[in-house]
Formats: C-alpha cells, structure tokens, sequence
C-alpha cells in the first residue's frame, strides 16, 4: 500500500531522522486538501494537527474589530503550519485559511503527543524542529512589527 | 561640479509617499550615461541636494529617471515640481551593480520598500541581455499593498517565463490575495544554485542584515553577496567626508559593496 512515508521522508522538516521514528510519524499522517476560501482551522479551536503545506497557500489571520480579518502571515508550499498542538492548551490562536487550493500532509497531533510520551526520543527530535519553526516564525515576525521600510524624515 | 539644468518631463505618483520624476536634458544636450546603481544629485532651486539613484532603464536615452520618496524638505519641494519646472543634476555619482559577474550564473535581486528603485536598472540590464544569464530571482518586501512599488511593472515582470517574481508584505487586508511575511520569509521559495548565484540587495539595513543572515542558512557565501549602503551624501566626490563609512566613502568606492568587504562596518552602529 502507498503511504505518505516518501514525502515526509524527503522533507527538510524530517531530515535525518531515525527510521523507526519517521515510521510512528507517518502512522499519524494522512493526505488532506482545501479549496480556495476553506478554513484549515479557527481560532479558539482544538488544535491537534500541524500540516506540510505540498502546495497552495494558508493565510494566517486574526479578525480585528473595526477593521476586519488581518493577515498576519501566508504560509505557502514547503512550509509547516501550526504548533499550536503541541502546547496546552492545544488551541488555535489565529484563523487559518486557503487562500487558493491547497494540498498538504495533515500530521495527527494528539497521536504524535501519545507517541512522544511512550518514545522521549520521538518527542525531543520533534520540539528540536519546531523550536527551529517558532524561531523562524519569531524573528520573522520581530522583523515586520520593527516597520523597517517606514524612513523617518 | 555644477548641476546641469534638467525639466521635467513627467511626474508619476507611484506609493503614498514615492514619486518618480522623468527628466528631458537642457536642448541639444544627450542625457548623461550611467550604469544600474548610480546615483545623481538632486537640487531643488532654493531648497537643497539630495542624492537619488537613478530608477531608469540604462539603455534609454530620452529621458533619466528617478524615484524618490518624499521624507524631508528637499523632496517634498520635488514632489511639488511640474511639467516643464527645472532641476539642478550632478553626476552620475558612485559605483554599479555587479552585473556582469551574473553571467552564467543564477541572479537573486532582494528589494525591500524604495530598495527596489536603485536595482530597477540592473533588472532592465539583465532582461535586455537575459540569454546570458541563469535564473534570474526577484524577491521584494514592503509594507503593505499600498505601498507595493512600480506595481504594473512587477505584473508584467511576474508574466515573463524566464524571471521568478516573489512579493510580500508585511501586513495586509483580506483582499490582499499575495504572500504576507517578512521579505527573508520568501527566500526559501526561490529557485536558485545557491553556491554560485550573484545576490544584490537593496533596502533598510535592518532587512539588509537579515536577508544576508537567511541567504546564509541556504548556502549562499558572503562574496556572493552585493549591497548597496546608504549614508549622508553631500559632495558626492569623496570630499566632504560626510559618507564615510570605515575606510571608506560611500559616494565614490560606493554605494555598492561585496558584503564580505563591508561586514565589519555594517554591522557598527551609528557609523
């Protein structure tokens, strides 16, 4: 039977991982897909995935009063969507939505947390990649909130 | 050296707060030469001199062109200008972008807000002669939609097959159908060799630092890399001492520098 287990593999996410944990990883992952104007997930919602975005694109956003839904940030092929599955209390903080047809690999976030409870191992290599993801996210966002191309006269 | 007296021919309202000023030289007189990443001097009659790059295609000869942003006395008085209303210019002034070393190479242009006018020329360079050439990357970051720079000219550039156009804003609306995120945020997208492309960046410091920083992570050498620096420009010829910047004079060894040569420097505040 096909599984998912070529495309995570060859992943920069999953890279140099161990076989076996790469194998309980592809045991949680499973193939999802949302039209353009979908939501991938809502504030205020259960968080117990993350996705591999294969292609399309997700927009983050928060809606603010008065003004509407905020982009805050778009996530696009390649990327990894969503941490919020990994820390209680497992709730999404922003909307996510579909901006065009997306394609990614949904990674089932309360079955990775029961595996990395059993396998540590499992679990450290896991939080070692998305402390890189926070941190990209992290900086990212410092960088647009400094409003660096404002010129002061 | 004295301004030679240029009208203007056009006026263009680009962003908010960036214009561009087509100007037609004195009667009988070509207009002056420069290469992707020159700079001229400015003077608004009465009010002062400000060093703008030229924005312009290098291989046009009508007209010179310069985009500027409106952020102080002198360019608010440009921005005022009409059709016909004269302007003192003095140069071209400073170094060029790299583009010959692009040959046979992937090119990667990073702009970010006003950035995107100084390397305007270089991409004209590169499209005129696109066959010698590799993948040639535009990446360009800024504020918002609204203050997305020769906006019908990135369209036009994202149709041609042979150029990757990527662009981002900071922050934006739902109608905003583009990527959002910072301008370092749309590297890894970029098809590029990164072990030999020649990269050019342009645009505030800050993002300057940190588009370099992630062109590390993916493998890119700081020889690789170009910037242009921007400094308190006054004589334009290395007199003043105004620009300097460690050994040297941004007007005249500059602006352009290989990064590697400039990091020291770069990274000293208030130099």
């Amino acid at each position: 039977m096909e599984t998912l287990r070529p495309i995570l593999a060859e992943h920069p996410f999953f890279q140099n991982l161990e076989e076996h944990h790469l194998e309980l990883i592809v045991g949680c992952a499973s193939n999802v897909r949302f039209d353009a104007g979908d939501f991938v997930f809502r504030h205020g919602e259960q968080a117990n995935q993350f996705y591999l975005i294969r292609e399309g694109m997700v927009s983050l956003e928060m809606f603010v009063t008065g003004r509407g839904p905020v982009k805050v940030q778009t996530i696009g092929e390649g990327d990894i969507l969503g941490w919020s599955w990994l820390v209680p209390p497992y709730r999404w903080m922003f909307d996510a939505h579909a901006t065009e047809l997306t394609r990614a690999v949904a990674l089932d976030g309360k079955c990775l947390r029961n595996k990395s409870e059993q396998d540590h191992d499992l679990g450290y290599q896991l939080l070692k990649r998305f402390a890189t993801v926070v941190q990209e996210n992290l900086d990212a966002a410092r960088l647009q909130i400094l409003n660096i191309y404002e010129v002061s006269a | 050296m004295t301004p030679v007296f240029y009208r203007v021919l056009r006026t263009r309202q680009e962003t908010r707060d960036t214009f561009t000023l087509d100007l037609e030289p004195p009667a009988g007189t070509e207009v002056l030469r420069f290469s992707p990443g020159q700079f001229n001097m400015l003077y608004a009659f009465g009010v002062g001199e400000v060093p703008i790059s030229v924005s312009g295609d290098p291989g046009r000869t009508r007209s010179l062109i310069h985009t500027i942003r409106e952020v102080g006395a002198v360019t608010h008085a440009m921005r005022k200008l009409k059709r016909g209303d004269p302007l003192g210019v003095r140069g071209p002034f400073g170094n060029s972008w790299p583009v010959e070393e692009g040959f046979d190479r992937d090119v990667v242009i990073v702009a970010g807000g006003i950035g995107l006018a100084p390397l305007r020329p270089s991409l004209y360079s590169i499209l005129t002669h696109r066959e010698k050439y590799g993948r040639v990357v535009l990446l360009y970051g800024t504020r918002t939609p609204d203050d997305i720079l020769f906006r019908k000219e990135l369209e036009s550039w994202r149709a041609h097959l042979d150029l990757s156009v990527h662009v981002t804003v900071d922050r934006a609306m739902a109608s905003w159908r583009g990527s959002v995120g910072a301008v370092t945020s749309i590297i890894p997208r970029a098809r590029f060799d990164s072990s030999s492309a020649l990269v050019m960046i342009c645009g505030p410091e800050a993002m300057m630092r940190f588009t370099v920083l992630e062109l590390q992570n993916h493998g890119v050498g700081l020889d690789q890399i170009y910037v242009s620096t921007e400094r308190n420009m006054k004589c334009a010829i290395g007199f003043c001492g105004h620009c300097q910047l460690g050994p040297t004079f941004v007007c005249k060894d500059g602006p352009i520098f290989r990064y590697d040569r400039i990091q020291p420097f770069f990274e000293i505040r208030e130099i």
